[in-house]
């Protein structure tokens, strides 16, 4: 059973072909790491998977439904959530309404019963409060709940990030580099969470990171993509020996 | 929890609207202070702080659109307009010079200016889905043009320019709500009618702000990338603040010729847009409260400017004489939004917040 089907999706700008025939699929229980060189295309399908970039040609399906010239809103209430390369929060927000804004679209009111807030709003800011909690205890935010992000270091608003994509329940999570730019003890921390929401919480993933090791480690299937055309796809064991992956990336980094 | 105050102890008791017994006590001595300041001041002035009130309502609409979604709107005036002239239509005087049609209820104009100029607000809406920053602000400009064209052409709905017509009268049921009785004056009531609208309409975008839809008003104003990829959808949220937004000036400018009881075409001008923009800017985006704040600053720099005459005798208070009063006040709207800006982009709330987190951290200076 597959939640998503890329295939030979196509996207260029002025030129630059930054998705260049791509096919992948993602199993329902699978991580599945995307990795590649700087430019390679990795953060390109992210952007076309959760609909800010239209490819020009190519199928998207997600769980059943093609996501071609959907809207990112659409395209979220399908189920997808995805985090960004480089942390895009709300800066100016506490973690709690960061979380908050996660839960848009299991919120469910109008601006009449906002103005209100009788009955009916009021409840449901509860509910999601409750929810939002149970994610500040899974990824252990207790003590920056009420801080703006913006005050916090990097590697607590990477694990924000991921919380505001938890809070929407997704069908799917991708995670654009969420170890980039931490120190080891942050990367441990975040490789542990990684795991618990595929094991735990059941959570499909795709995994664009640079850090090897940790893509050796938690990966059940690796696809390689350099100058936008996928080099290989297969378990993390084989890809490490594939002579294209080799040339195409590994070659500046020593196989291990 | 006796003795912890400031200790919740359920999601409820945090997330409430004044959710501190600091909070509750200044809202207090505010509204206690308010409702007795008409037996202490003039009447002039208590006029003066009705139409703060009415200025507050419009700036907390535009404080909405501006300050919360982050969609710069020169174009407040022109919602403005639309409330005032739909007001003064439907309760106007059927047999008169301009157009009216004889419905002097409040609860029939009020609702009414609202609704036409949110209405208005919907249209706008799509070029804030395709325009951002700049070129949003200068095409809602057009919008002051195109209107005051439109009011000094049809001079059956305005009376034209120079001219003018009378506004909608206030008046409930045919009970006069603003005419000197043996118990108050009109102006003490004209004081209490808009501080008690003002209320009503702050307590609304209060809780517009603080639930699921100002959310996403602030989502799409900081990041409206993220803000799609995370389930808020822009066009349909742009929409809301517009409609919102017009809504609040729809009924600002239905009740902010009442007081004078009079208004000509050209009030509505860029000059107007622009001190909305100042109230927004110098109390405080983002902030129901500062929006207030700025508006009543707003509202009484004229007077005090012209207080200032007093002291530098040189200011004229002729608009002939050079320099004068008026040009003062232009001056320093200006000033103001620059200085604001510059040192405290959080403005008149900004203000306020040092000088709290000031005061908590008294005597250490950090
Ligand atoms: N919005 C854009 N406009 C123009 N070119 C773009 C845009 N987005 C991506 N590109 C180009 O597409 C190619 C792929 O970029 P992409 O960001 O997908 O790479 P990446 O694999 O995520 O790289 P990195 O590891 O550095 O994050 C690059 O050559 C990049 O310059
Ligand atoms: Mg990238």
């Amino acid at each position: 059973m597959t939640i998503l089907e890329f295939t030979d999706v196509h996207l260029s700008f002025a030129g630059v072909k930054a998705i260049d025939g791509v096919s992948f699929t993602v199993g329902r229980q699978e991580l599945f790491a995307v990795i590649g060189p700087n430019g390679a295309g990795k953060t390109s399908i992210f952007n076309v998977l959760s609909g800010v970039y239209r490819p020009r040609s190519g199928r998207v399906v997600f769980d059943g439904t093609d996501l071609v010239g959907k809207r990112p809103h659409e395209i979220a209430a399908l189920g997808m959530a995805r985090t960004f390369q480089n942390v895009e929060l709300f800066a100016n927000l506490t973690v709690l309404d960061n979380l908050m804004l996660g839960r848009h679209n299991h919120i469910r009111y109008g601006p009449l019963s906002a103005i209100a807030w009788l009955g009916r709003a009021r409840r449901a800011e509860l509910a999601a409060r409750e929810a939002v909690e149970q994610i500040v205890d899974f990824l252990e935010l207790e003590q920056w709940r009420r801080l703006p992000v913006g005050l916090l270091p990097y590697g607590v608003q990477k694990r924000v990030e991921l919380g505001r994509a938890l809070a929407m329940e997704p069908k799917l999570l991708l995670l654009d580099e969420p170890v980039g730019g931490m120190n080891v003890e942050e990367t441990e921390d975040m490789a542990r969470f990684i795991l618990d929401i595929r094991d735990e919480l059941d959570i499909p993933i795709v995994l664009v990171e640079h850090d090897m090791g940790l893509v050796m480690d938690l990966a059940d299937r690796v696809l390689v993509v350099d100058f936008g055309r996928a080099v290989a796809t297969g378990p993390p064991a084989d890809i490490q020996h594939h002579p294209d992956v080799i040339r195409a990336y590994l070659g500046e980094v020593q196989p291990t | 929890m006796k003795g912890r105050p400031l200790l919740h102890t359920s999601y409820a008791s945090e997330m409430a609207l004044f959710n501190t017994p600091a909070k509750r006590v200044w809202f207090g001595v505010l509204l206690a202070v308010a409702v007795a300041v008409p037996f202490l001041l003039t009447d002039d002035i208590l006029q003066l702080l009705a139409l703060c009130c009415v200025a507050a309502i419009g700036a907390i609409g535009l404080g909405l659109v501006t300050g919360y979604a982050g969609q710069v709107s020169l174009g407040h005036a022109f919602f403005l307009a639309i409330g005032a002239y739909t007001a003064a239509a439907i309760s106007g005087d059927p047999d008169g010079r301009v157009i009216g049609f004889g419905v002097t209820n409040m609860l029939v104009w009020l609702p009414a200016a609202g609704l036409a100029a949110a209405a208005a607000g919907v249209l706008v809406a799509p070029l804030a889905t395709r325009l951002r920053g700049l070129y949003l602000a200068i095409v809602t400009l057009g919008l002051v043009f195109i209107g005051q064209h439109i009011a000094s052409e049809w001079s059956s709905l305005t009376g034209g320019v120079g001219v003018g017509r009378p506004a909608a009268s206030l008046e409930v049921f045919g009970y006069q709500l603003a005419t000197t009785d043996a118990f108050a004056t009109r102006d003490q009531k004209l004081f209490w009618l808009m501080l008690a609208l003002l209320l009503v309409f702050a307590l609304a975008a209060r809780n517009l702000a603080r639930s699921k839809v100002g959310r996403a008003f602030t989502a799409i104003r900081d990041r409206d990338i993220a803000a799609g990829v995370i389930g808020v959808n822009l066009a349909r949220y742009k929409t809301i603040a517009f409609a919102v937004s017009s809504l609040y000036a729809g009924c600002a400018g239905a009740l902010l010729y009442t007081v004078s009881g009079y208004f000509d075409p050209s009030s509505f001008s860029l000059l107007l847009s622009v001190q909305y923009i100042a109230m927004v800017l110098i109390g405080g985006a983002g902030t129901v409260s500062g929006a207030i704040a700025g508006a009543f600053f707003i509202t009484l720099l004229p007077r005090l400017t012209r207080e200032l005459q007093a002291w530098v005798p040189f200011i004229s208070t002729q608009p002939n004489e050079v320099p004068n009063v008026f040009q003062v006040e232009t001056i320093l709207y200006g000033v103001l939004i620059i200085v604001f800006l510059i040192f405290e982009p959080r403005g008149l709330f900004g203000l306020w917040v040092r000088a709290r987190n000031y005061w908590k951290a008294w005597p250490f200076s950090y």
